[in-house]
C-alpha cells in the first residue's frame, strides 16, 4: 500500500515538474522525464504525420509520368522528393523517442497507426495535381507553422525545416491552377471540377470541430498543439478565398461569407461522415494506398538484406 | 530472412558554409558509413544547406543527463571572474 502511495506521489511530482518546464516555455528534449501520455500522443501523431508524407507521395506519384511539361515533371519529381525526405524527418524525430522505424511501419501496415484522410482520395486529372500543391500543402503549411513552436525540441526543429521546403509546394500548385484558368473553357472546367472536390478534403484536414476532438485538451495544455482545429481551419479559409477569386476559382460552398463583426469568412457545414468513413478505411483509395505501400516495402527486402550482408562482410575484413 | 531492419541510426552534422560549427540536422538509417552519408546528403542538402557532413553512429554519442543539470553544471556557475565584465577598467582607457 505504501509502496504504491509513494509511486503515486513520484508521478505527480514528475508531473508538475514537467509542467512547470512546460509553462515556463522551455521546449522538452529526447533524454528529459516526461509523462507517458506526453510520449504516446507524441509518437502517436508524429509518425501518423510521417506516414501522411510518404503515403502523400503516391496520388502525385500518379502524375509523374504524365506531367505536360518537362518544366513540370522535374518540379513535381523534386516536390514529392521533399515528402519522402518530410516523412524521413519526421519517423527520425518519432525514433527519439523510444519507437523504432520498423514499429512504425508494422503499425502502418496493421492499420493500427493512420495516416491523413486526404490522400485516399484519386488524382483524376492534371488539375488535380494543381489542387493538392495549393490546396492540401496550403492546408498542411497552416497546421505545420503553428506545429514550429511545439513543445517537444526534435518535432518542432523537423518542422522548422519541413516549412521552409513547403512555400514551393503550395506556389507550384497554385501556378498550375493558375495556367489553367488562363487556358482554354476545358481547362478551366478541370480546375474548378478539382477544386470542387478537394475543397472540403482539404477542411476536413484540420480534424474534428473543437468541440468534438477529445484529446486535444491534453495536447493543449502540454503545447503540443499551439492552436485548435478549427483556429487552424479558419486561417486556411481566411487567405485561400482571396486566392481562389484571383484567379476565378469559386468556392464550392454556398454559405461562405465575410462575416464583419468575426473578421472571417463563415463556412458552410463538413460532411463529418465523409470524414470518418475514409478515415475507417473506406474512402476511395485507402486499400489501392496501403496495398502499395506494402508491396514496395516487400519488393525493396532484398536491397536491405543485400547491403546489411554488404556491411557484415566488410566488419569481418574490418576485423582481419 | 532473419530479421528485416532499417539498419542502424546514425546522427547527421551539417556545416551550412566554410568556417561555420557544424550542427546536428537529424538522423538517418544506413548499413555503413558510405550509405549514411548518401543518405544524409539526399535528406538533408536538397537545396545547398551543407559544404560538409559528418556522421556518426548514434550508438557512439555520450549525453549529458538533464536530470543532473543542478550538479554537472555546478562547477561554473560561480566564476563570474571567467566574464570580462567582472573587471573594473580605468577611466579612459580605450579599445579594451
Ligand atoms: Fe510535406
Ligand atoms: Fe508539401
Amino acid at each position: 500500500m505504501e509502496l504504491v502511495e509513494k509511486a503515486d506521489n513520484a508521478q505527480a511530482e514528475l508531473l508538475m515538474h514537467f509542467e512547470e518546464k512546460i509553462n515556463r516555455g522551455d521546449a522538452i528534449e529526447p533524454k528529459d522525464r516526461m509523462p507517458d501520455g506526453y510520449r504516446k500522443h507524441l509518437i502517436r501523431q508524429m509518425s501518423q504525420h510521417a506516414h501522411s508524407e510518404v503515403i502523400g507521395m503516391q496520388p502525385e506519384g500518379n502524375w509523374i509520368t504524365r506531367a505536360p511539361s518537362l518544366r513540370a515533371k522535374q518540379i513535381l519529381l523534386a516536390k514529392i522528393q521533399d515528402e519522402g525526405g518530410h516523412g524521413l524527418y519526421l519517423y527520425s524525430a518519432a525514433e527519439t523517442l523510444g519507437i523504432s522505424r520498423d514499429e512504425m511501419i508494422d503499425l502502418l501496415h496493421s492499420g493500427k497507426a493512420k495516416y491523413s484522410s486526404i490522400f485516399n482520395y484519386p488524382t483524376l486529372t492534371w488539375a488535380d495535381i494543381g489542387a493538392i500543391g495549393w490546396l492540401v500543402d496550403g492546408a498542411a503549411i497552416v497546421n505545420q507553422v503553428s506545429l514550429q513552436r511545439t513543445s517537444y525540441g526534435p518535432y518542432s526543429r523537423a518542422m522548422v525545416r519541413i516549412c521552409k521546403e513547403e512555400s514551393f509546394h503550395q506556389r507550384q500548385g497554385y501556378e498550375i491552377m493558375a495556367k489553367m484558368m488562363k487556358g482554354t473553357k476545358d481547362q478551366q472546367e478541370m480546375a474548378q471540377d478539382a477544386m470542387n472536390r478537394w475543397w472540403w478534403p482539404s477542411l476536413m484536414m484540420f480534424g474534428p470541430h473543437d468541440s468534438e476532438s477529445p484529446r486535444s485538451s491534453d495536447a493543449v495544455k502540454w503545447k503540443i498543439k499551439r492552436h485548435t482545429n478549427d483556429e487552424l481551419r479558419q486561417k486556411f479559409i481566411d487567405k485561400t478565398v482571396q486566392q481562389a477569386e484571383v484567379i476565378g476559382l469559386t468556392i464550392p460552398d454556398n454559405d461562405l461569407n465575410w462575416n464583419e463583426t468575426t473578421g472571417h469568412y463563415d463556412h458552410g457545414p463538413i460532411n463529418w461522415d465523409e470524414f470518418h468513413r475514409v478515415i475507417n478505411g473506406n474512402g476511395p483509395c485507402n486499400k489501392q494506398r496501403m496495398d502499395h505501400h506494402k508491396k514496395v516495402h516487400q519488393d525493396g527486402a532484398w536491397v536491405r538484406a543485400a547491403a546489411e550482408a554488404y556491411r557484415q562482410k566488410k566488419e569481418k575484413q574490418s576485423l582481419n | 530472412m532473419a530479421t528485416d531492419t532499417q539498419f542502424p541510426l546514425w546522427e547527421v552534422f551539417i556545416q551550412s558554409k566554410s568556417g561555420a560549427n557544424y550542427i546536428h540536422a537529424g538522423s538517418v538509417h544506413a548499413a555503413d558509413s558510405n550509405m549514411a552519408l548518401q543518405n544524409a546528403r539526399d535528406t538533408y542538402t536538397r537545396r545547398g544547406e551543407g559544404t560538409s557532413i559528418w556522421v556518426v553512429p548514434t550508438a557512439a554519442i555520450v549525453a549529458s543527463n538533464p536530470d543532473d543539470n543542478d550538479m554537472f553544471f555546478d562547477p561554473a556557475n560561480d566564476k563570474v571572474y571567467r566574464h570580462p565584465t567582472f573587471y573594473v577598467m580605468p577611466e579612459g582607457a580605450k579599445a579594451i
